[in-house]
């Protein structure tokens, strides 16, 4: 499946000033894969060393913050959009809407 | 009977005995109950008085305390007693004058080190930010770039905005803030509950898009706004000069040997820094950051990658350390179960800070850290690292 990944600007210092990533993933936790395998040095900003995603970082899909669907395992599909929102900017996203 | 019905009336409040009685009246006797550690039947008890007139005897039932106590033919109201404006305090009077915690338990490997921490949850707006936003909104008033009638805009959905809109709502002004969409409900309720205008802004944008925004705003009507500007107003690091600096020197009795503050807009560490160098200049002002651009330390900034501030000074430092956000995250856990201490992450954050330093000193080197909380856990009560760090 065909998604797009936002990268948050503190970020794009390490996606080469890229805002947004294409890649093919079935998943939320293969796109992230497949993100943090080309770019190594999110890896460390996005996971913690047990390789689940940092207590700050709040992902995602369209606009369902994937907590409230199957986690990382959350399935996507061709045309979705993940994004990667620290939570200090003081709330979700879901909040907002 | 009877028995039973005065020991009840022995626990009621002074306002349910005598439910008229003049708010002076109340006011003198809370001080008494205060400084005797009593309540009412142990002060009667004892044959108490007011002003030098006998009060009766000894509380045991409503209506029999009111006769007795004829408090009508005393007068205790008097034009200069009581004008207007001379009892209590305004909401902005109560700015500043934070308590400086004593830290007891979470720092023991240090024994020769002394932690404290400026409480600043105690403004009234619950943050630090109250004394910037008051001190940037009287600057103005008196330069006259603020006058009656005009509306304070900004773009924040942090804590200066509920500073704007609680000063703001106590001097009569309006206030808008332009604010991602994306912030929380809490924190739109909270700015809501004072009367502040809410501009949402589209949630990927950032504060970015909440900032631009307001200059739009701004552009279209320039005469109808004040827009304060935090980063770039030297009255946000002039309120820490005024009044945050003396008040640590004070409350250590000058025997603060260290200052550690996180940056944010940079306003705290930068005032505090110029008046406790003033004060003494060997005190070591040591400035935090995030160890990383991508944080979850609210408030603070990663200066080597964020826009800096226009009111930094990168020169006052005596040294500047990072924190890690999950350390801070920890310790905010650590500082709640331990001290009996809510801390915010950046208030946690900044602790973390004065262990790094109290770690870097001499074995028999003594220390008096001093930092600031700017602000308590409450309103991160819902984050993550709750349950997952």
């Amino acid at each position: 499946m065909a998604v797009k990944v936002l990268i948050p600007t503190p970020l794009r210092q390490f996606t080469g000033k890229q805002s947004s990533i294409e890649c093919n993933a079935a998943t939320v936790a293969e796109a992230l894969g497949s993100l943090t395998g080309t770019f190594s040095e999110l890896r460390k900003h996005l996971f913690t060393e047990d390789g689940k995603i940092r207590s700050f970082v709040n992902v995602y899909l369209n606009d369902e913050d994937i907590r409230f669907l199957d986690k990382e395992n959350t399935r996507t599909k061709d045309g979705d959009t993940i994004s990667i929102v620290p939570s200090i900017a003081g709330g979700s996203r879901r909040a907002g809407k | 009977m009877n028995t039973q019905k005065g020991r009840v009336n022995r626990h009621r409040t002074f306002q349910t005995l005598v439910p008229a009685a003049p708010a002076r009246f109340i006011e003198v006797y809370a001080k008494l109950t205060e400084y005797n550690g009593a309540g009412p039947a142990s002060i009667c008890g004892r044959g108490c008085s007011f002003f030098g007139e006998p009060l009766g005897r000894p509380f045991g039932g409503g209506q029999r305390t009111t006769r007795h106590m004829n408090i009508a033919k005393k007068p205790l109201w008097t034009e200069a007693s009581a004008a207007p404006g001379t009892i209590g305090k305004s909401v902005i009077d109560c700015i500043g004058n934070t308590p400086l915690l004593r830290l007891e338990r979470v720092g023991p490997n240090y024994p020769n080190v002394e932690f404290y921490g400026k409480a600043e949850w105690f403004n009234p707006g619950g943050s630090v930010k109250d004394r910037p936003a008051l001190e940037m909104i009287r600057e103005a008033e008196s330069s006259g770039q603020l006058k009656p009638g005009q509306t304070i805009l900004d773009a924040t959905s942090g804590n200066t905005g509920i500073a704007y809109a609680m000063i703001a709502a106590a001097l009569g002004y309006r206030v808008k803030l332009c604010l991602p969409a994306s912030a929380s409900e809490e924190r739109k309720k909270i700015l809501k509950a004072f009367g502040a205008e809410l501009v949402f802004t589209p949630g990927d944008e950032g504060s970015d898009g909440a900032i631009l925004r307001a200059r739009e705003i701004i552009a279209a009507e320039p005469g109808k706004y004040f827009y304060p500007d935090q980063y770039g107003n030297p009255g946000n690091w002039r309120a820490h000069y005024k009044t945050t600096a003396n008040e640590i020197w004070e409350q250590t009795a000058g025997r603060i040997t260290h200052f550690i503050a996180g940056l944010g807009t940079s306003g705290t560490f930068v005032g505090v820094t110029r008046r406790l160098k003033e004060l003494n200049p060997a005190i070591r002002c040591i400035s935090l950051q995030p160890d990383a651009s991508f944080h979850g330390l609210e408030g603070w900034k990663h200066m080597a990658t964020a826009i800096v501030p226009g009111i930094y000074d990168a020169k006052l430092a005596d040294a500047n350390l990072e924190v890690g956000t999950e350390e801070a995250y920890r310790l905010v856990k650590r500082a709640a179960r331990e001290e009996g201490l809510l801390l915010s992450p950046s208030a946690a954050a900044a602790l973390e800070g004065c262990f790094q330093v109290a770690a870097s000193l001499g074995p028999d080197e003594r220390a008096v850290i001093v930092t600031i909380f700017p602000d308590s856990g409450t309103k991160y009560l819902s984050e993550r690292f709750w349950d997952e760090v």
